[in-house]
């Protein structure tokens, strides 16, 4: 049953990532995605993550999709203009990709090659409208398609930013443009995102809450400091800080289950971002009781 | 200079749809060479607002509107009349909407679209910036530019990158969409901000044929 299906039937989903490597030797990620066959629902390939120069996600989930696994191909403004960008969402159609997630994505500067022009011609609204006329069958100017795609289309969302109306409100917009599912940035406070789950409840769209393994203690100080949307609390960034070395994957594992356990019923799936830790998914599988 | 041209009437009847009641400001700086903004542009514009039913509580112009201190005395003199009104309608650059919608806590629109030059821009003192979009937003945004205040030059903003208000490239720059949230949201205008807007038109930012066969432009040849 296709991630879609699962998804309408109301089945509690899960996906992972995949970020294709800096070149040409796909094989581990491949293999990385192997490992979970039969589950993880879905794989997101990302594009270009910290805009980085790597293997594009289009290619990598056609490899996926060849080897029967199923892929969410992610796809951001950063980089292609809207030309490229309605071109390539046919492109992932003919390769078998069906199920699309759209981004802003990191700004240029960010990345290795921070001298590189930023696109940023569409943002994910607009995007997320022109895959939906995409598959109505027009292009972004009215004219009609020979062929016109399918897509499962999906969005992002912080449901722990501060403030978080903004994120709400762009939100609504995503569904109007078409969005039917969420996956949202690292939760690591519950009650905030109950209390998100319930302001949002009434759009009755599937969203499946962002799990991101931590690894140390410092990771986790980073993450308050820099990146937008998380905030790891004190008492897990003390359960790291108090573990042996040897530990800290079992610690994390077990964060992140209690994590999944208090989530579970206010979403309809998880999204785990392992970024380096895929062989420790299936212990935080296993532990969160989805492993069955 | 900053080249201006005004905004076709039935997006200015679409910008002040809501608002029956207006002060007009004029600039007579760079905005009066490109007849967009001087007393006989502003008279114009009054005329045509008259004629659309709406009232306009009163004007006035000065030399450069890019110039903070002196639009601030201009409008505590026009305090009355201003706050008599519902929205200040702006005929200049998009730096001079943005001047005044950081004084007044009414809504501020443009009457024009700022558009390239290639050239340099006059001087100015203040931090606002003008994008030279040619498809000037700052109606909808609150008197804050998405172009030039969103390092992602987003319409439709926030992206999920911004930390503690600041912007994911930089710790010390503010996030516009965040800005532009919280002005609308003072001044009761949150709605413009859950409306999707259509992706910018990038031909707008090339002056018109029209244009460039205006006066100044001749004395640069």
């Amino acid at each position: 049953m296709s991630f879609a299906s699962k998804i309408k039937e109301g089945a509690f989903v899960v996906t992972s990532e995949i970020g294709p490597p800096k070149g040409t030797e796909i094989e581990e990620a491949i293999k990385e995605a192997e490992m979970l066959r039969g589950k993880v629902d879905a794989f997101n390939v990302t594009d270009l993550q910290s805009s980085v120069m790597r293997l594009g996600s289009l290619a990598t989930c056609h490899l996926l999709v060849e080897r029967n696994l199923e892929p969410i191909f992610q796809i951001t403004c950063r980089d292609r203009n809207r030309l490229a960008l309605q071109s390539d969402l046919l492109s992932a159609y003919v390769l078998g990709i069906r199920n699309v997630l759209v981004l802003t994505g990191d700004h240029t500067i960010l990345g290795d090659h921070p001298q590189a022009k930023p696109v940023f011609d569409l943002d994910s609204v607009s995007l997320l409208k022109a895959a939906s006329l995409l598959a109505q069958g027009k292009d972004m100017v009215g004219n009609d398609l020979i062929g016109k795609p399918e897509f499962f289309l999906g969005a992002v969302v912080s449901p722990c930013a501060e403030p978080v109306e903004p994120q709400i409100i762009k939100m609504e917009k995503k569904i109007e443009a078409g969005a039917k599912f969420f996956q949202t940035q690292a939760v690591y406070d519950i009650s905030a995102f109950e209390k998100f789950a319930k302001r949002v409840e009434q759009y009755r769209v599937p969203i499946l809450g962002g799990i991101v393994l931590l690894k140390t203690a410092g990771m986790a100080k980073y993450m308050n400091e820099k990146v937008a949307g998380v905030r790891v609390p004190e008492k897990y960034i003390k359960m790291m800080a108090d573990a042996k070395k040897e530990e800290r994957v079992s610690v994390s594992v077990k964060i992140a289950a209690e994590l999944i356990k208090g989530m579970k019923d206010f979403c309809q799936g998880i999204h785990i971002m392992p970024l380096g830790w895929e062989k420790h998914v299936p212990k935080v599988l296993e532990a969160s009781g989805l492993w069955t | 200079m900053l080249v201006s041209k005004l905004k076709d009437a039935d997006e200015l009847r679409g910008l002040l749809n809501k608002h029956q009641v207006i002060f007009l400001i004029g600039c007579n700086g760079c905005a009066e060479v490109c007849e967009t903004g001087g007393s006989k542009a502003v008279s114009k514009m009054e005329s045509f607002l008259v004629a659309e039913g709406k009232k306009v509580t009163g004007k006035f112009n000065i030399d450069f509107l890019c110039n903070k201190a002196l639009v601030h005395r201009r409008m505590r003199r026009a305090e009355k009349d201003i706050s008599d009104s519902s929205a200040v309608l702006v005929m200049s650059c998009g730096i001079g909407v943005q001047v005044v919608a950081e004084i007044t806590s009414k809504p501020v629109y443009p009457a024009t679209n700022t558009v390239s030059i290639g050239g340099t821009q006059g001087l100015w003192l203040g931090e606002e910036r003008c994008g030279n979009c040619g498809s000037c937003y700052l109606g909808i945004t609150g008197g804050i530019c998405p172009i030039t205040k969103c390092t992602k030059e987003l319409v439709n903003g926030p992206c999920g990158g911004a930390k503690n208000g600041k912007c994911e490239i930089d710790p010390e720059k503010e996030c516009g969409w965040e800005l532009i949230y919280n002005k609308l949201a003072e001044i009761g205008m949150l709605e413009n901000m859950r409306k999707i807007l259509e992706p910018r038109n990038h031909r707008n930012m090339e002056p018109s044929a029209e244009t460039k066969k205006n006066i100044f432009w001749a004395i640069e040849k």
